[in-house]
């Protein structure tokens, strides 16, 4: 079901797009999403050249073996593996539209050619490291800090809750210094930088979350990023991979409406499909309103981004919006489904607990809101 | 290496497929274009001897306007240009006028190979690589499921009954393949940037040298008399094992001859 249609108004090329990611989700992830999520796992080693293959790491960007894809291509594409699991499409925004942004926004030519390519590929992998275990919200007034040793740099402190951090090959790690907040490119195995993976999780299990420790890190000048200083370096990353999250959610919540639609048709009590039920009907009637909204959201702020007319306020709208409306989709949905709703042989309470860190992480549900309080009162609750 | 694939535009297999009822025609508004499934394989075969020997792949489609849509597929494959013959003149052409059609445009780009699908989806009658070969005068190799170039001639299995033929062919020469010759790649999104500029050239039927009047509803040596849905499939029936399934089974199986 899509009753609004609202993929009749991508291009061709976002056709093509949206079929390639859709196919490399189903044959590639689908069939073993469940399991790497009930184990705990992301096996990036093997997927990274894969995705990196068909272009999905930087996608967006251009230049250095980048597509160079449109915005609303880059959704589709992230709707699309978010179907299939957040994790995957975790670890395609924090390469892509976080570590990989910050070094093609602010890197230098250097940096930009040791890296992007690389990255690009898939060979090489990376993390973005600014919210502490003491600042998530309020990065402003973020520990970690970088000191002048003559022309070196000696970081200390700590990141927490950083998607890919024990796999990174390099860290964007965001500190501040006398000059204002910088970010610094950390390779793996710099010494006195060392990583421990968060376990436990109930959410994104199929995801690496790990704390970066940074212990007298010594670093040369030339492992900063030269082209931004303050908070807006991190923040100007953050409303690209934000807008991912846009299309994204929209995947996870089509998964379990499809799910729900499925089992509401074939599920029998009373000697009928639960779905010939109208407190079922309900559900899914609202499931689909919901769908279609959400849909309309995130490409109505795609053209606006390709237009170059996006405003931050707007991504916060589609951000709050999307998600809020994918996590109701799939309770309504994990409940249509009964005792099987929590298992994870059907995804459906995987997506659910999944988007629980979706409504946190790039800002969260109660940061969104505030944004656009600012925006309709003129008044700022939080700063 | 001038390789040429015919890729057929077909409605998808996954929705409803109609026929007009005015002029018996597929109904391909009504319908999601997509490429000929098998015509994916032809075009990663194209690929593939182009990686190999050097050459260009060219793609040649005839269809409507919304066949660009398959073309462009295409072309991210990664097939460096192509050709599109539409007009509406060739409305309602069969599988021999579609020959004709296809075999002239052959003739004024020229090929070395010309690859195809075994079959199309929509009207299956498996007929265009045979009927091309005879067109333009050259081997036909049908139903390959391997094909390896060798300067100026080809070897190729094709896929039979029993199990397979090993043939040689010389080139220029038509071949036709099955679904077991390759694995057809994604395109990828750097392919699907790049499809965007390259060049699909426009033909009607006069840029082609076709016969108008050999082509189309009117020129159409068959004709569809009529047509009716097919019924729909009747419930199964359930056997439920009381001990003695296996035999209910096998009974079921015996009425129907199949054991
Ligand atoms: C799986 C996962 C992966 C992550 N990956 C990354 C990553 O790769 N890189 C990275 O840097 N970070 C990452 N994060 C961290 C994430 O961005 C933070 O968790 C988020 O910013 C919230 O910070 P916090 O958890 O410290 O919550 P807090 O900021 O402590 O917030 C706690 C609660 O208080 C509310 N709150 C805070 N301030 C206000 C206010 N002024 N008014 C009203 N309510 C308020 C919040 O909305 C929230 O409900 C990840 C998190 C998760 C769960
Ligand atoms: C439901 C239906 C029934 C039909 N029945 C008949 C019939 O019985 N007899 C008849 O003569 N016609 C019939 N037609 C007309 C038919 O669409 C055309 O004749 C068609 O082009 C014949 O080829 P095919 O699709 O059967 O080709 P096939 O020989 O099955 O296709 C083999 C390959 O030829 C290539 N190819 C086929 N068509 C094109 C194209 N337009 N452009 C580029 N490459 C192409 C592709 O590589 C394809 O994989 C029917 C059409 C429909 C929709």
């Amino acid at each position: 079901m899509d009753l609004l249609r609202v993929d009749d108004q991508l291009t061709d090329e976002e056709r093509l797009v949206r079929d390639t990611a859709r196919r490399y989700a189903a044959d590639r992830i689908e069939p073993h999403v469940a399991d790497w999520f009930e184990e705990g796992v992301f096996p990036a080693a093997e997927l990274a050249p894969e995705l990196g293959e068909l272009g999905f790491l930087g996608m967006h960007l251009s230049g250095y073996g980048c597509p160079g894809a449109g915005a609303v291509a880059y959704g589709v594409a992230c709707r699309e593996l978010e179907a299939a699991d957040s994790g995957l499409r975790s670890f395609v925004s924090v390469q892509g539209s976080l570590a990989m942004s910050a070094i093609h926004k602010y890197g230098s030519e250097e940096q930009k050619q040791e890296w992007l390519p690389r990255m690009a590929a898939g060979r090489a992998i990376g993390c973005f490291g600014l919210t502490e275990p003491d600042h998530g919200s309020d990065p402003a007034n973020m520990r970690t800090h970088a000191k002048r040793e003559g022309s070196d740099w000696i970081l200390n402190g700590s990141k927490m809750w950083i998607t890919n951090g024990s796999i990174a090959d390099v860290a964007v790690v965001w500190a501040r210094t006398d000059d204002g907040v910088r970010g610094f490119l950390v390779p793996r195995g710099t010494p006195g930088f060392t990583t421990r993976d968060v376990h436990k999780k109930l959410s994104l299990r199929a995801s690496v979350t790990s704390e970066l420790s940074l212990d007298d890190v010594r670093l040369p000048e030339d492992a900063t990023l030269p082209g931004v200083r303050g908070l807006r370096g991190p923040l100007g990353c953050l409303s690209e991979a934000r807008y991912g999250i846009i299309w994204g959610a929209i995947g996870a919540g089509r998964s379990c409406y499809e799910t729900a639609v499925e089992y509401a048709r074939t599920r029998e009590q009373f000697g009928r499909p639960i779905g010939g039920f109208q407190l079922t009907q309900e559900k899914l009637a609202w499931m689909e309103v919901a769908l279609g909204q959400a849909g309309l959201v995130a490409l109505h702020i795609g053209r606006l981004k390709e237009a170059g007319k996006v405003t931050p306020q707007q991504v916060s709208f589609g951000k709050l919006a999307n998600v809020r409306a994918a996590l109701d989709i799939a309770r309504q949905a994990r409940s249509v489904l009964g005792a099987n709703g929590v298992t994870l042989e059907y995804p459906v309470i995987r997506h659910m607990t999944n988007l629980e860190s979706v409504l946190t992480y790039e800002g969260t549900q109660e940061v969104h809101t505030l944004v656009l309080g600012e925006a309709i009162t003129g008044l700022s609750a939080y700063r | 290496m001038n390789i040429v694939v015919c890729v057929k535009q077909v409605p998808d297999t996954a929705t409803e497929r109609k026929l007009r009822s005015d002029d018996k025609t597929l109904d391909r508004e009504a319908a999601d274009g997509v490429i000929n499934e098998l015509d994916e394989y032809a075009v990663e075969e194209a690929l593939t001897i182009k990686e190999a020997h050097g050459g260009e792949v060219t793609v040649l489609t005839m269809g409507p306007e919304k066949a660009s849509e398959s073309i462009r597929k295409a072309l991210a494959m990664g097939a460096d240009k192509a050709v599109h013959l539409s007009d509406e003149a060739l409305h309602g052409s069969d599988a021999l006028s579609t020959s004709y059609a296809l075999a002239q445009v052959l003739k004024k780009i020229g090929f070395d190979i010309v690859l195809l699908g075994s079959e199309s989806t929509d009207a299956r009658t498996g007929m265009l690589a045979a009927m091309l070969s005879e067109r333009l005068g050259v081997p036909q190799v049908t139903l390959a499921n391997k094909v390896e170039i060798d300067g100026s001639s080809l070897k190729a299995q094709r896929l039979t009954d029993y199990g397979f033929d090993r043939v040689e062919a010389s080139l220029p020469a038509v071949v036709s393949v099955v679904e077991k010759i390759n694995e057809p790649r994604y395109p990828s999104f750097k392919g699907i940037m790049a499809a965007k500029k390259k060049p699909v050239e426009k033909l009607a039927v006069a840029d082609a040298e076709i016969d108008a009047a050999k082509v189309g509803l009117a020129g159409a040596s068959t004709e569809v008399v009529d047509f009716a849905d097919a019924p729909p499939r009747e419930k199964g029936q359930i056997v439920k094992d009381e001990g003695d399934g296996g035999v209910k089974v096998a009974e079921f199986l015996a009425s129907k001859k199949f054991i």
